[in-house]
């Protein structure tokens, strides 16, 4: 097994990651910062979800289900608890950016640290 | 100056992550599944035989682990008085100012 | 947001709401069955407020119900939670046996029954209704919330 081949869901994981982690550091505004951090969220979903796979697994539901060999379902469960509390934190984050915005009348990050001095 | 520490910064961490990616185990065959099977196909204990559930993945969230589950309505209860919090302090304060 | 949007988009969300609201019902009370459950159903729910909200602004006081929605949800699932004390917190005392939701299925791949699943279905309703709750209180808050800094930019 070559140990420099990286699986493609793990890839994706990883330039989703990375592009979140370049938007946090490198764009000045405030939304695009909250995208990067939504984008990093869903990198972390991604990978949790991908590491739940199973080889010709089927989804954990008993219903009507095409086959008895199911994927595991406790990370499942984790990403579903992880998508809420991302959402309740990005739309703590965003009103934030909306308190900013009306005392300071900008969204940019370095002209907020100059009005703050 | 900032910008250049930041870009090392970026770097370093998009190197240390394709690196931990590259050592993972192959994708779609985990090796320690013991917990799982036992909430899939335990005769007993499973969430089929000690639930009644067939959502195999409802029954986690809501018994086997439902402190976590409690935790996060908590989290999302907090969020929401966060909002609330915030957005009535902007219409408090231009009610000061304006009149 | 006090304006309101044509004549047709308002008919068009007056038809939509209804089947969004029942589509997402639908996904609380079958939680235990098929892919869906609390939060789903509760986002879907909550899109539907958001469709209300961009048709007709952010009309009404909402908030007092809402947050007391959101607190009834929270407060009945941990009531539901602690009454299994006798043995754990969180114990499905309910299921294969009692009268409500207390139906049981057999092992296996079986065609599913809506009368089962003892407290996880009564969970589902739960935390359906606070999350439903908190994300329409949420959606309502922020478009108030933008509403107040219009009026701020134009005065100031």
């Amino acid at each position: 097994m070559n140990t420099w081949f990286i699986h493609l869901p793990f890839l994706v994981v990883g330039i989703l990651i990375a592009i979140g982690l370049y938007t946090v550091l490198f764009k000045n505004n405030l939304i695009k910062m909250i995208m990067g951090i939504a984008l990093i969220q869903n990198g972390v979903n991604l990978f949790l979800i991908s590491l739940a796979y199973r080889k010709d697994g089927v989804a954990p539901i008993w219903t009507s289900a095409p086959d008895e060999f199911m994927v595991m379902p406790t990370p499942h469960a984790l990403t579903l608890t992880s998508i809420v509390i991302g959402l309740a934190t990005t739309a703590l984050l965003l009103s934030f950016v909306m308190m900013i915005k009306k005392h300071y009348g900008t969204i940019e990050a370095d002209k907020v640290r100059r009005c703050r001095e | 100056m900032r910008r250049s520490v930041a870009a090392l910064a970026f770097i370093i961490i998009f190197a240390f992550l394709i690196l931990g990616m590259s050592q993972l185990r192959p994708f779609g065959e985990p090796e320690n599944t013991e917990m799982d099977d036992y909430f899939l196909y335990d005769r007993d204990e499973g969430s089929q035989a000690h639930n009644q559930v067939n959502n195999v993945v409802t029954a986690i969230l809501f018994d086997y682990r439902g402190l976590d589950t409690l935790g996060e309505a908590t989290v999302l209860f907090s969020a929401v008085s966060g909002v609330v919090a915030v957005l009535r302090k902007v219409k408090r304060s231009q009610k000061e100012v304006h009149g | 947001m006090n304006w309101k949007m044509s004549r047709v988009v308002r008919t068009v969300a007056d038809v939509m709401v209804v089947p969004i609201i029942i589509f997402g019902v639908y996904l609380i009370i079958h939680g235990h069955l098929t892919p869906g459950g609390g939060f789903q159903g509760g986002a879907v729910i909550a899109s539907s407020t958001a469709l209300l909200i961009i048709a007709y602004g952010s009309f009404g006081k909402h908030k007092d119900s809402l947050s007391s929605l959101e607190s009834t949800g929270l407060t009945l699932f941990i009531l539901l939670a602690f009454l299994g004390i006798g043995y754990t917190v969180f114990y499905n005392f309910l299921a294969s046996g009692g009268a409500v939701f207390g139906g049981s299925v057999h092992y296996g791949i079986n065609p599913g029954r809506l009368d089962s699943g003892g407290t996880v279905p009564l969970m589902n309703i739960m935390v359906g209704l606070e999350v439903a709750a908190a994300l329409s209180l949420i959606l309502w808050m922020m478009a108030k919330g933008s509403d107040s800094m219009d009026v701020e930019e134009v005065k100031g």
